[in-house]
Parts: C-alpha cells; structure tokens; sequence
C-alpha cells in the first residue's frame, strides 16, 4: 500500500485524515492509531481532533485552522498539523 | 494543549478503552518455557468457542481497541487461529501475535505475509540454542530460526524477534542485534518477571543490578529497539526510556485470558487481580466498572518510595514484580535500581510469596517433536 511520504508540511495545499488512521475519542482529547506504520499518536486537545477530523472539508489546511481555532493559536495548530503529518497520520493532495 | 506529565496523569486515572489489550488464545503449549508466564501447557476445556471469541473480536471492534497482542499458550495451536485473526483485521482490529515459531512452516509464512494489520513477534531466550534451549527446551532454537526463515523466505517483511531479558540473554544483546539485522527484522526485548511458572526461575535469572544498567544504556543508544514498555524501573537511571513508563494495568492495558477471564495486566494472571469474566457481561462493561480496575485507577500512594527523588522517574516500578516476589505494593520494585527493593526483600523476615491460583502446566516433562 502507498503511503503519503511528505515530510514538508504545506499549508496551503489540502489535507485529511489519512484512512489508515483510527480515530478514539479521549477525555484529553484522542488517540490515533496509524494501521500500516504503527504509530500511536496523542492529540491533546478537543481542538486539535475537531481540525484533524473536519480537515478534508477545506480546501487547505489554512483555511481550515482560520476556520476552527482562535487567531492567538493559529501557528501551535500549524505546527501540530505539521507533526502529524510527518507521521503520516495526515494524507496530502 | 496538556503537558507531557498532565498527561500521563491522565493515563493513570485510566482510559475509555485500553490502549493495548493482550489476549491469551488458550493455555495448549508444546513447549514448556520454564519462565512462563500464564504456566501454560494444557487446553482448558472452558476456553472460548470460535463464536465467542468472534463475538469479542465485535466488542474490540466497536470499543476502537486499535490492535491486540496475542499470545498463549502457544496460540497457532487453536485450530481456528487462523480464522479467528483473519476476522479480526476484517474488523479493523490489528493483530500483534507472539509465537514459538514450532507452526511457522513455508505454507503458514505464506499465509500470514497476506495478511494486512498483522504482527508476528518469534520468541527465543538466547542468541544460540544453548542458551536458549536452556529454558525454552530442547530443540526450540531451531525451531524458532526455521519460523525466521520462512517468514524471511515469503517476503513477510520486518517480523519481530522477542527476547525475555535474563542473566544469560542480557549479555548477548549485540548478538541478538546482528541476528533481527540478518533478516531485516525488528528487536524486541522484554522483562523476565516472578509470574507464573516464572515465579520459580526468577531469583536465579533475573539480570543482576550492574546488568540492568548496562542494559538501560544499550536501550538508551537504540531508542528503536522495541520494549512494550518493560523496563520504565530502569527510568530513574537517568533520562525516561521509550514508552509511556507507567504501570499501565488496568488502566491501559489488561489481559484477557483463554477463558475469558480479564486480568489487570498479563503478568498478574492470580485471583487477585481479576476483575471479571467477558461470558457474563461482556468486556466493555469489566473494563469500565469492575472495583478492582477503578481503584486501579485511583491515586496511588507512593508508599517506601515517596522520599526517593526518582519516583516520578519509575514511579514504583512493577506490581507483578512485587506482588510474586512477595512485597508489598507500597514497597519498591525488587529491581529497584539503587538497590531499595533488594534491602525491602531482605529486610522481611517472613516473607509470603503468593501461591499460584492458575496453573496449566503439564505434569510430565515436555518433548519437542520435529516434524
């Protein structure tokens, strides 16, 4: 199976969930679980699921934090996108 | 976003559904490890049907348990075994399973290497058969190498190589590295404990204080090497191995057993840490409601160790591991690094090592047949 190999993040291209990923809802926020590589990831924060999950709905990933995150927090989310994405949890176009 | 030790303090007051579930598909062993863990050998004849063990892969399913490891026993004995994990990763559910290797011929790799969502971890206890034989019995090294190479020869991909960490196994570890390297396959090392048949090997084989260091370093420099976790005793020599280090039992991971009876975690396999059966109410109401899991889940009191500047480090170390050998949970773990578990051990002057209340052990010496 192919996997998304990106380990540069950009934001301005479109992003989802990748559909190896399971998705658990937590008190803290969730665990992923990434079926091909293996990787447990901990997203720690309701936020940070709600972008992940609603995150193919936008054209970017940009407009996705514009339009679920408070301003003062934009740049922790891109990072956060960033990180998973180098995990391969998140698929790019 | 929550912090690192907010974290793991949420860990501890437990979660929706285990992270790691391991399942133990039956106690039928053919071989008879002298450090067993769940004292396997014999079937029991209460174990799981085909439909119930189906009917819990539908509850692991539906709770989004991401994988399960599963073991035994000797779990390729069950005849459906191979129905039973082709049903699991239909629904999703990973398999991680561990295995002497004695029923890994060329037709079974093949089988296996067609299977997405699966793990298959091969256990031996040394890097030559000596060494190995020692406790897994005669003719087992071999066994487990013909199991490597077929896996190797069907284009498995990287399988895993699971060693237990004893006094012996402990000094061969750049052996074992060069052997997972030979086929492209994964190390991973695990800790002996005092359970099961273990509980009568463990004070001979259990790795000495200036092992266990020189083991944490190795580990330390291959941050790679796989270690479910094991050894987060040895995080108060210094910066935290991989791994969540906590005590995940009951918390994040229990054990289910061939009968479905569920256990706070797979080494603690005694009435004392059972917390139900899964053919009454079914899992999903054990993991969330039995008394033993959720005062697992309460606050733990840091008991001898609360003056020691390296709690937060190991955090007490391992229940099993004080349990079997006869501490008390408030005492040290008896592989305390800076020695305090040896001086609680010592300092007992009767000391009650729980006796087994789950033996399925064979009464007659075990042969290894070649086929």
């Amino acid at each position: 199976m192919s996997l998304t190999t990106n380990t540069t993040f950009d934001a301005s291209a479109r992003w989802e969930l990748s559909p190896h990923v399971s998705l658990r809802d937590e008190e803290f926020g969730a665990l992923a679980y990434h079926h091909i590589n293996r990787r447990l990831v901990f997203l720690k924060s309701r936020e940070l699921v709600n972008l992940v999950r609603r995150l193919g709905e936008f054209d970017n990933a940009r407009e996705a934090v514009d339009a679920l995150v408070d301003a003062h927090e934009h740049d922790r989310y891109l990072v956060a996108l960033s990180s998973l994405a180098q995990s391969e949890l998140l698929h790019g176009d | 976003m929550a912090t690192e030790s907010s974290l793991r303090d949420r860990f501890e007051h437990g979660l929706a559904a285990p992270i790691c579930l391991t399942w133990e598909l039956t106690y039928a062993c053919n071989l008879a490890c002298t450090h067993c863990l769940s004292s396997s050998g014999r079937r029991d004849p209460r174990e799981l049907s085909t439909a119930e063990a189906q009917a819990l892969i539908d509850e692991i399913a539906a709770m989004q348990i991401f994988y399960v490891n599963i073991g035994g026993g000797e779990p390729m004995i069950r005849r459906d075994f191979f129905e039973l994990i082709g049903y699991a990763v239909s629904k999703r559910v990973g398999v991680k399973f561990s295995t002497n290797g004695t029923r890994i011929d060329r037709k079974a790799a093949q089988r296996l290497a067609g299977l997405d969502y699966l793990d298959v971890q091969v256990s031996i206890d040394g890097a030559d058969a000596l060494t190995s034989d020692r406790i897994r019995g005669v003719g087992s090294y071999d066994a487990a190498r013909r199991a490597m190479d077929n896996l190797a020869a069907a284009n498995f991909g990287p399988f895993k190589i699971s060693i237990v960490m004893t006094r012996h196994s402990v000094e061969q570890l750049d052996e074992f590295e060069a052997l997972a390297a030979s086929y492209g396959a994964e190390l991973r090392l695990t800790r002996l404990r005092p359970s099961g048949r273990g509980v009568d090997v463990w004070q001979e084989l259990h790795p000495t204080r200036e092992q266990n260091r020189q083991l944490y370093q190795w580990l330390v420099e291959r941050p790679n090497v796989l270690t479910g976790d094991s050894f987060f005793h040895l995080s108060a020599l210094g910066s935290p191995l991989e791994g969540l280090n906590l005590c995940g039992a009951g918390r994040v991971v229990c054990l289910i057993d061939p009968v479905g009876d569920v256990y706070a975690c797979p080494f603690v396999i005694h009435d004392e840490f059972l917390a139900g059966n899964v053919r009454e109410a079914g899992f999903g109401v054990v993991w969330t409601n039995s008394d033993l899991f959720r005062s697992l889940r309460e606050p733990g009191n840091p008991g001898a160790c609360a003056s020691c500047g390296s709690f937060d480090a190991c955090r007490g170390g391992c229940m099993a591991a004080k349990f079997f050998t006869g501490l008390e949970m408030s005492d040290p773990d008896p592989e305390c690094v800076f020695g305090h578990g040896e001086r609680a051990l010592e300092a007992k002057s009767v000391l009650i090592r729980p006796a087994s209340s789950s033996d399925h052990s064979k009464k007659v010496p075990v042969r290894l047949s070649l086929r």
